[in-house]
């Protein structure tokens, strides 16, 4: 239940998708946001950032470890491996 | 949505003799790295107050300027990517608004990245106050092939939206003309309020209903219904002793079922924003790579990242002593000396302890402030263009995995890096910081920094004890000083900050050329807010010690400061040293030059060689090595003291900071002192 509705209404959640963390992304791949975890305050400034369900997410830079660098909105975001771990991404 | 008070003052041609009437109201909002501080400083030039927000430690700056024969007051709101109570500069920004009501908000977008900027203007929208929407940089928007119709955006909006391009000046008539239009009369303004999700349209209302009539003024009601939806700390807070207990319990009830509801406010903002884009903004192809992404491939690379980073830092330090150095000891030998010279001929009839007083204690006090002047504005100069050129971020990027360690974050680096140089515009620095809890932290670690004035200490010093062994000594105790920095992290970060490590989430802005404009504003404001504030506490400290010093007797050896010093024995033996030792350190409060000059009197030697073997006669390498490591890690000078307390805005961390510096250094030089013994030194 609480899960549906955090879900990008374009995208309803299935199944049949591979989702997976922003960390598990490579560099040069493009998804989109499905699903946001984690405390309110960091919920809040992951949305205020431009991480919301349905944003579009290309990865810039990921080494495997350490920062990772997206671009979402047009704006590219620098967050810390355990960040991006909480966000999961429809390829 | 209500109309705000419209300002008297806005009545044309004749304004100018209704002194009485006060200026129109305008707040500057925007995100970071939307080029709102260009905008700040083109409108107020030089007419700027900088200060603190009350009862917090969130810059605020305040200005005016006159348009039209009517006087403005611009308040700049602190750069904030919502208006969520996450952190103090988001509740100083809307408090301003629904509090003081600004006759207008402007709010300064990017236009290269317009999506994300508009969400700050999806959460100014439904407060009090008209928004004017400032685009700001399309010609960088143009350059990545965005192209925007600022009069559909506006039609889709409902507020005025001004293109700009305000580091070209692009732009700001015609924003100083809206606002004149919006305070006026006859203005015509109906913005389009983003609406929450649909499907939680019905639970927003059912909490409506619940708090109806028992919203405190002037908060409008279907805000803190939304923001008690978002789970906002401060409404929660505010509502929870605002609402008898059966409708808190109904409203909590309600936000316990939709604990999700968080996201579905964001993204119903962003679906807003989508709408209002979609129609006004041509994309560029999908796949197109920047100037920004092609830089970054080298700049925030794990290896070459770190290699341009310590590029930069060393060109850094090659600027101070190239340019800083010189400078300063020009300053010392003709402006210091000569007004030594000058007071000490102008009082040459009066007291010789009135001659002392001025012309060792406040003109020296005097000095040291001086002297400080061209490192600092080296170091503001160079903080100020990398943080403008969008440099900044990067160094925190490449950097954060060291940080962690300390649970400090990237950000923390650069401040800390700088504090080798000087302690000083390391603290003030810290500003780069947002987590106010990492900021804190950066600023105690700060001191542990070896500064250029400890680091000569040492390498004078050093000689004297271990001979050859000296440069050995030195890059361990260097060594030494960083390692207690990173344990004192940790282990203030785990007492004080419950071990939370400060979430490591920012944005990486367009590199652009700096402006130099508002880069020579910020040397100009913190070298005057340092000269103003730390100058007066380094003046008092000066003459304080300066006396102590010199009375009763007229020399230092049987001066009240020896009696502290041999007073303070006891527990200095405990370290290995004596009176004249712990003298030293205390005169090197004022500055860390001092410990030299203060041994050279006390010793009668100097502060040449004869010094050296003075030293290396009187204390063994025991004793020499406790001094050192105790002068390394030691209180900082009164100048970083001074700067801490204004950046902490606290006594009690200040004074926090420097029992623990006191302690540590003092239980580093006992423990030093009694394991060099057991090896026989």
């Amino acid at each position: 239940m609480a899960t549906k509705s955090i879900v990008a209404p374009q995208f309803p959640a299935s199944t049949a998708v591979e989702t997976v963390p922003l960390s598990a992304m490579h560099a040069g791949e493009q998804g989109v946001v499905v699903r946001l975890s984690g405390g309110r305050c960091m919920l809040s400034r992951m949305a205020s950032l431009g991480f919301t369900p349905g944003a579009e997410i290309c990865i810039v830079q990921n080494f495997g470890r350490g920062p990772l660098i997206a671009r979402v909105r047009d704006a590219r975001i620098a967050l810390g491996r355990g960040e991006a771990d909480k966000i999961y991404v429809k390829r | 949505m209500t109309t705000p008070p419209l300002s008297s003052a806005n009545v044309g041609a004749d304004s100018q003799s209704i002194t009485a009437a006060p200026p129109v109201l305008v707040a500057l909002a925007g995100q970071p790295n939307v080029g709102k501080t260009t905008v700040f400083n083109l409108l107020t030039g030089m007419n700027q107050h900088v200060g603190n927000w009350p009862g917090k430690t969130v810059e605020r700056k305040e200005g005016t300027f006159t348009h039209h024969d009517t006087v403005y007051r611009l308040v700049d709101l602190p750069g904030t990517y919502s208006l969520t109570a996450n952190s103090a500069e988001e509740v100083v920004a809307r408090e301003f608004i629904i509090r003081e009501q600004p006759d207008v908000v402007v709010a300064v977008v990017d236009a290269a990245t317009l999506e994300r900027s508009l969400y700050l203007v999806a959460e100014l929208l439904p407060l009090p106050a008209p928004v004017i929407v400032a685009l700001n940089m399309i010609d960088v928007a143009k350059q990545e092939g965005v192209s925007i119709e600022p009069d559909v955006l506006a039609a889709a909006l409902g507020v005025p939206v001004v293109p700009m391009v305000a580091t070209r000046n692009i732009g700001i008539r015609t924003m100083l003309d809206t606002i004149e239009y919006l305070v006026g009369g006859d203005a015509v303004y109906t913005p389009k309020i983003p609406q929450i999700r649909a499907d939680h349209q019905e639970v927003l209302e059912a909490i409506e209903k619940i708090i109806d009539h028992c919203v405190p003024d002037p908060y409008p009601q279907e805000w803190v219904a939304l923001k008690l939806l978002e789970g906002d700390e401060e409404v929660t807070k505010m509502m929870r002793a605002c609402l008898n207990a059966p409708q808190w319990d109904a409203v909590y009830d309600i936000l316990r079922a939709h604990d999700d509801a968080l996201v579905a406010v964001a993204s119903g903002r962003y679906e807003w924003i989508g709408r209002m884009i979609r129609a006004a903004v041509t994309r560029p192809r999908a796949g197109q790579i920047g100037l920004t992404e092609r830089i970054d491939r080298w700049a925030a690379h794990p290896f070459w990242g770190l290699l341009i980073l310590a590029g930069i830092l060393g060109l850094t330090f090659w600027l101070t002593y190239a340019i800083g150095t010189p400078f300063q000891e020009a300053l010392d030998a003709y402006v210091v000396s000569g007004l030594a010279r000058l007071a000490t001929a102008a009082l040459s009839g009066a007291p010789l302890w009135l001659q002392g007083l001025v012309v060792d204690g406040a003109i020296g006090g005097v000095g040291a402030v001086l002297t400080f002047l061209p490192i600092l504005v080296i170091f503001f100069a160079v903080m100020g263009v990398l943080e403008d050129m969008g440099y900044m971020a990067r160094a925190a990027y490449v950097m954060d995995g060291f940080m962690h360690v300390m649970g400090l974050h990237g950000k923390s680096f650069l401040p800390l890096f700088i504090g080798f140089g000087c302690n000083v515009p390391a603290v003030l620095g810290t500003r780069v910081i947002e987590s106010r809890r990492a900021r804190l932290l950066t600023i105690l670690l700060t001191p542990l920094i070896p500064c250029t004035a400890r680091l000569a200490v040492l390498a004078f010093l050093a000689p004297a004890f271990f001979g050859r062994a000296a440069m050995v000594v030195s890059w361990g105790l260097i060594l030494l000083a960083l390692a207690v920095l990173a344990l004192s992290g940790a282990l203030i970060n785990k007492v004080f900050f419950r071990g939370d490590r400060a979430a490591f989430i920012m944005e990486l802005p367009l590199y652009h050329v700096p402006n130099w404009r508002t880069i020579g504003l910020l040397v100009w404001q913190r070298s005057i807010s340092f000269v103003k504030k730390a100058g007066t506490l380094i003046l008092v400290v000066s003459i304080i010690i300066w006396v102590l010093s010199t009375l009763p007797g007229g020399d230092i050896e049987s001066s009240y400061l020896a009696a502290i010093g041999q007073f303070l024995e006891p527990v200095g033996r405990l370290a290995g040293l004596d009176w004249r030792l712990i003298v030293a350190l205390l005169t090197s409060f004022i500055a860390k030059e001092n410990t030299i000059a203060s041994l050279g009197v006390i010793f009668g030697a100097g502060t040449g060689s004869g010094l050296l073997e003075t030293l290396a006669e009187t204390f063994s390498p025991a004793t020499g090595l406790s001094f050192l490591v105790v002068q390394m890690l030691f209180v900082p000078c009164v100048a970083t003291v001074a700067v801490i307390k204004q950046e902490t805005d606290s006594w009690r961390w200040t004074l926090f900071n420097l029992g623990f510096l006191l302690l540590i250094s003092w239980s580093a030089g006992v423990a030093v002192y009694w394991l060099a013994r057991l090896f026989g030194l």
